[in-house]
């Protein structure tokens, strides 16, 4: 089976490109890959540890019925997912970028690094996709 | 009382990590604050006037996605007595015919949109 390396650099909550690379994600451990995630910039906000769900009023749902997406979560469940196909999942964040933002509080499971571990990771990869920011 | 119209052209943003899409929620949370609040729907966001989308199945790993219920969202806006206005050559250009819209939605002429832009006295711009 493949390694690959997938960079995000969008914040959570703010563009399309996240829920994609998250699909992709799923989908490469779900045929059995090995995954790299690299988190850029505003994507290091998306392991996040202080991230809560609210109610919604405009929808008239309770916190419960809500059940708002918190990113943190979906990255739990892919590492989770990982384990479960016994496959590997690295998902890192870039230190600066996680201390320019004060989101230090990452959730288990998600690792510090910098863009050298960043390019290691692409020299060990079969394949590479960076999605970037506009 | 300052009338608003909310432009929304930007679509599917942030719709599946939000449940919706937050130009028209903070436009429906205007109005349920008492504000005068119309929208137009027009670029890619015409596609929100769509009765019959589903964005129901995401899945990661184990965890299921709820995503966006625009349809409710939309339906929920027009109860709400919020103006829903779509371009009508823009639902055109993406082959989307008067039959598949959620009812409610006036379709308007894109000739037809400094004018209804005249009739506001502040353009909010998604």
């Amino acid at each position: 089976m493949a390694t690959i390396t997938i960079g995000i650099m969008n914040p959570p909550y703010e563009s399309a490109n996240t829920p994609t690379a998250f699909r992709m994600v799923d989908a490469a451990i779900r045929k059995g890959h090995d995954v790299n995630v690299f988190c850029y910039e505003g994507a290091t906000a998306l392991g996040y540890a202080g991230q809560k769900q609210h109610p919604n009023a405009v929808h008239g749902a309770s916190i419960e019925e809500e059940d708002h997406p918190n990113p943190k979560e979906w990255i739990k469940a892919l590492l989770a997912f990982a384990n479960e196909k016994q496959v590997k999942l690295v998902w890192c964040n870039c230190g600066l970028c996680v201390d320019e933002r004060g989101v230090e509080n990452q959730i288990e499971g998600v690792c510090r690094g910098s863009p050298v571990d960043a390019w290691k990771y692409c020299e060990r990869s079969d394949g590479v996709l960076l999605i970037g920011t506009e | 009382m300052a009338r608003y119209l909310s432009i929304v052209e930007t679509a599917g943003r942030a719709s599946i990590e939000e449940q919706d899409d937050t130009a028209l929620w903070f436009s429906h949370a205007m109005k349920n604050g008492g504000a005068d609040v119309s929208i137009l729907l027009r670029g890619d966001a015409v596609n929100y006037a769509l009765l019959n989308q589903d964005a129901k199945g995401l899945r990661f790993g184990a965890r299921a996605v709820k995503g966006p219920d625009l349809v409710r969202d939309i339906k929920a806006i027009i109860a709400t007595k919020i103006p829903l206005y779509a371009v009508a050559g823009d639902l055109a250009d993406r082959g989307i015919q008067s039959s598949q819209l959620v009812p409610g939605i006036e379709q308007i002429q894109r000739s037809g949109i400094a004018r209804l832009i005249e009739g506001h006295d502040r353009i909010l711009s998604w």
